[in-house]
């Protein structure tokens, strides 16, 4: 008998105006001398989230975490933690704890020993200590290791007893500083998942810094795309992703096509968007109200792009061009196609033909359509 | 927390303080003080009881004296050119024979380099003192070498090397040695060989390709072996005690001997503060050198 | 590799035995039977009998181990006090006097350091014994303990000491149980350098020792002053085999442990 579908519980407690966030930053600054590291930065995190910094290198995301730390302290500004302010609370009488980019595993101590470490130090009964580390052995399947010392093992399982010794004293706040950097690509994969399962199944709130935007996509419940000091964008990786809100996010994550041209309304929230002399304007979607003529790029992810020999008879948006360079990746395809403008647009394809049929090669003259909600008009 | 970092850098602080700095000021006080038949053998001595008129009396007794009796008497003048140049030489003789030595064990096989830094620093953890001692035994007139010339019939007679300016050169660069070697090999050792493969690619010879590359590249190591000997040499006092003649100059020595037999602690103290004064040059240029090194290595 | 030249090979011989020659010498002629340097007067350990029975040497080893063990330890804490200060304190008042104050001892001719403190003494009324050279010793030694530690400090990882206390310690629970334990090896070295120096030293000694406080250096240069002895050889020879011990012991410990470590590195990676 077929199961009455539930309706999917989302996990959004950042729209739920009943809940309190776990970590609150107000109007902080911090300098280090004349460099202002962060910008009166403002934001909200709720329990249980997984949550992604992400940013290029020095632009202020690991200031953040060591803020949370007790690493640094704020220039300007408050930081409260489960409502407290807690600037004031040094890092070792913090619920926080931290995994660190380097691991920072104790090497003169076992593998037992570094997860014991901080239990050790905490009011926890010395008999139930030897418990919940191997509870902790447990979880990253690190038990038969216990005794080796951290040069006894390998750089993915130094990562785990990291991640063990981390969690051992159950904190409200995990820090993860690029944690999976020194990882190789599969085994980066795999972790990440691990991670996943395990914030869900410890319920802890993770705040996780990193620069590599697959991975925040992946793991992240919000991300929040940072640049020079500032929060550019906080949502979740899906409105991240197909809603930025500005020039900045939207090639700072995937692939996309920006094309500059002004705007023009045509409709309660539709705009054309004129680009080049003699071509048809773009047609789009803004939630926003646009003043008319305002400079404005049109951006659109490749794979949104569908690409034909023929005109298609019912795209909002046709644009004619011919196959300058193609990208072959073994299941999709990504097209250059260069406009008569010069301009170089993508549009990616699933390569659910094999190569030898494929409709188009290179110097062929296609047509490029996609709708007009396929992208987003930006004014930033 | 605060009060933990204070005494943390608040205690040896005060300690060098109060037994580094402060004894300098009372050597430059001595020195422009005169010599008393009192204990102690100085005047003025400073008494805080009397007062600011007390302080103001205490200052107008200094003077310069001292120094001034330094500069005339041409025993001291020419200890300190002596002991300068006797510094210079020795420290280059020293050169000479520990950049091959530092060279040989930077290109020695891997296997080699354990047991050869081994070989170095065991004389270096030895007694100074003995080490100077053991020459006394080898350049006697009865001495090793003597009797193992005449033996051999290189020479009929004994030669007269101990308690001569060669017996205080042999000396210094004897001791001296592993100061010289650890800093040049140090710096050989992190000598990138692709350097050398890449200079004979492009056409050099092994002796050219030393000269070119290797030589300036180690220059660090010399620099800093170079100080690390000529600046304490410069006042020496054990080896030309014992290895030295009645007419090796040097001005530790004359410090030394000026302090015990004669007394004359105010003299001696203008000795120390015009060494001091000579030593501070090579010093600071050393140091300045230390600090460009490390900031290039960044 | 041709690397190693004949040009090499040579130099490096030749440097080596200057080096050891005359020690070689001093050992042999500790156990002549003659007085005479040049003259082999057969084989007898008569020196170190003497030695031994010398009540006057006895009493200065003695002085010279308690006053070494005193000064190197009391140097060693404020050394590495001292290099912790420097390295991880950051900014603050006078820190460029204090990094000067360390260096200074180290590349100054000891005869100044020994004036100067003897005049600070007589000036503050401080009897001149194994108090005034633990004292000088200490200065002395402290500043070359500092220079080991804070080598060893700057390597140090700091993230290490954050992680200690981000699990729940103390600043000084930290240094105790993350920083001391691994930086140990330096700060042993440290120790070992200032026992060292303290007990070869003469010109500070010389300067600040009493009557009754006769270091052994002290005794062995008035003794040479008046020629080669016999004697001296035997003392010589003994302290050269302690330290060629100590050397040797060292240099194969470390050795077996880095092979060791190196060996369980390639077995964590091929896991």
């Amino acid at each position: 008998m077929a199961q009455p579908s539930k309706t999917p519980v989302v996990f959004a407690p950042w729209e739920d105006q009943t809940q309190k966030p776990v970590i609150q930053f107000k109007n902080v600054t911090k300098r280090f001398g004349n460099f202002t590291a962060i910008d009166n930065l403002s934001l909200d995190i709720f329990e249980r989230e997984f949550f992604a910094l992400l940013g290029p290198s020095g632009c202020g995301k690991t200031t953040i975490m060591r803020m949370l730390a007790g690493f640094e302290s704020a220039s300007e500004g408050t930081i409260l933690l489960g409502g407290k302010d807690i600037s004031a609370v040094p890092p070792n009488k913090r619920p926080v704890n931290m995994m660190f980019q380097s691991y920072a595993l104790f090497p003169h101590l076992s593998v037992w020993d570094n997860i014991a470490f901080g239990l050790r130090r905490s009011s926890m009964p010395k008999d139930e200590i030897g418990a919940r580390v191997d509870e902790m052995l447990r979880l990253t399947r690190m038990e038969k290791f216990a005794k080796r010392k951290p040069h006894q093992i390998s750089g993915g399982q130094r990562q785990r007893v990291a991640l063990a010794r981390s969690l051992a004293k159950a904190p409200k706040l995990l820090l993860l500083d690029e944690p999976l950097g020194a990882l190789d690509k599969k085994l980066r994969h795999d972790t990440q998942f691990e991670l996943m399962d395990i914030q869900e199944k410890t319920g802890t709130t993770f705040v996780i810094v990193t620069h590599d935007q697959e991975e925040a996509m992946t793991v992240a419940s919000r991300v929040a795309v940072m640049d020079h000091g500032k929060l550019i964008q906080v949502a979740t990786p899906a409105a991240i992703y197909e809603t930025p809100n500005c020039v900045y996010v939207a090639d700072f994550i995937g692939e996309v096509n920006l094309v500059e041209g002004n705007s023009r309304k045509v409709g309660a929230d539709k705009y054309e968007v004129s680009w080049a002399e003699g071509q048809t304007a773009l047609r789009g979607t803004c939630p926003r109200e646009i003043a008319e003529g305002t400079r404005v790029t049109y951006a659109v992810r490749p794979e949104k792009v569908a690409i034909s020999a023929e005109k298609p008879k019912d795209a909002a948006n046709a644009i004619q061009g011919s196959v300058h360079d193609i990208a072959y990746l073994g299941n999709i395809s990504t097209y250059h196609v260069m406009l008569p403008t010069g301009q170089v647009i993508k549009a990616q394809e699933s390569n659910t033909r094999r190569l030898a049929n494929r409709h188009f090669t290179w110097d062929d003259q296609v047509w490029l359509s996609f709708t007009d909600t396929a992208g987003v008009i930006l004014t930033e | 927390m605060n009060y933990r970092r204070l005494m943390l850098i608040g205690v040896p602080y005060l300690w060098l303080l109060g037994l580094f700095l402060v004894p300098f000021i009372i050597v430059l006080k001595i020195s422009l003080s005169d010599i008393a038949l009192s204990i102690p053998p100085y005047a003025p001595t400073l008494d805080l009881s009397e007062g600011w008129a007390g302080l103001k009396d205490f200052f107008s007794k200094l003077d310069f004296d001292n120094f001034l009796f330094l500069k005339t008497d041409p025993l001291y003048w020419k200890a300190y050119v002596s002991s300068l140049q006797i510094a210079i030489f020795s420290t280059a003789i020293t050169l000479l024979v520990g950049y091959p030595i530092a060279y040989g064990m930077a290109r020695a096989p891997e296997e080699w380099r354990a047991t050869l830094m081994m070989l170095v620093i065991l004389p270096f953890w030895t007694s100074f003192l003995i080490r100077v001692y053991s020459w006394m035994g080898i350049l006697g007139k009865e001495g090793f070498l003597n009797a193992t010339l005449m033996w051999l019939g290189i020479v009929d007679e004994p030669l007269t090397i101990l308690n001569t300016n060669t017996a205080v050169y042999i000396g210094i660069v004897y001791t001296y040695l592993p100061f010289m070697i650890l800093p040049i090999y140090a710096a050989l050792d992190k000598l990138d060989i692709s350097l050398l493969e890449a200079a004979e690619d492009l056409g050099c010879t092994r002796t050219s390709a030393f000269w070119l590359v290797t030589l300036p590249l180690s220059r660090p190591g010399i620099v800093a072996g170079s100080f690390l000997v000529f600046i304490p040499v410069i006042g020496e006092f054990v080896i030309p005690s014992l290895l030295g003649g009645s007419n090796t100059l040097m001005i530790g020595k004359i410090l030394f001997e000026e302090f015990s037999s004669n007394r004359d602690w105010p003299v001696a103290s203008a000795v120390a503060v015009l060494l001091l004064l000579i030593v501070v040059v090579p010093i600071v240029l050393f140091q300045r050198s230390q600090e460009r090194q490390a900031e290039a290595q960044k | 590799m041709r690397r190693f030249s004949w040009f090499n090979a040579t130099s490096l011989t030749l440097g080596f035995a200057f080096l050891y020659l005359p020690m070689l010498i001093l050992v042999i002629y500790s156990f002549n039977g003659g007085r005479n340097v040049a003259i082999w007067a057969g084989f007898s350990t008569k020196w170190y009998g003497e030695l031994f029975r010398d009540q006057a040497f006895l009493d200065a080893a003695w002085v010279t181990l308690r006053v070494g063990l005193m000064s190197s330890t009391l140097a060693t804490i404020l050394g590495t006090m001292a290099a912790y200060v420097i390295v991880r304190g950051g900014r603050f008042k006078g820190r460029t006097v204090m990094s000067g104050m360390l260096y200074a001892p180290i590349v100054m001719p000891e005869v100044i350091t020994g004036l100067s403190l003897l005049l600070l003494f007589i000036a503050i009324g401080l009897d001149r014994g194994l108090v005034t050279i633990v004292l000088a010793h200490t200065t002395f030694t402290m500043c070359f303990v500092s220079v080991v530690v804070s080598s060893r400090l700057v390597t140090f990882d700091q993230s290490l000491e954050e992680a200690a206390l981000d699990l729940g310690c103390t600043p000084w629970d930290a240094f105790k149980s993350v920083t001391l334990p691994i930086i140990a090896p330096a700060v042993v070295s440290g120790w070992l350098l200032a026992f060292t120096l303290s007990l070869d030293d003469l010109v500070l000694a010389s300067f600040v020792s009493g009557p009754s406080s006769t270091t052994l250096p002290i005794k062995i240069f008035s003794a040479v002053r008046l020629g080669v002895s016999p004697k001296i050889n035997a003392l010589s020879t003994m302290m050269i085999a302690i330290v060629a011990f100590g050397v040797i012991t060292a240099s194969l410990i470390n050795k077996r442990s880095v092979t060791k470590r190196l060996k369980d590195e390639q077995e964590a990676a091929a896991s």
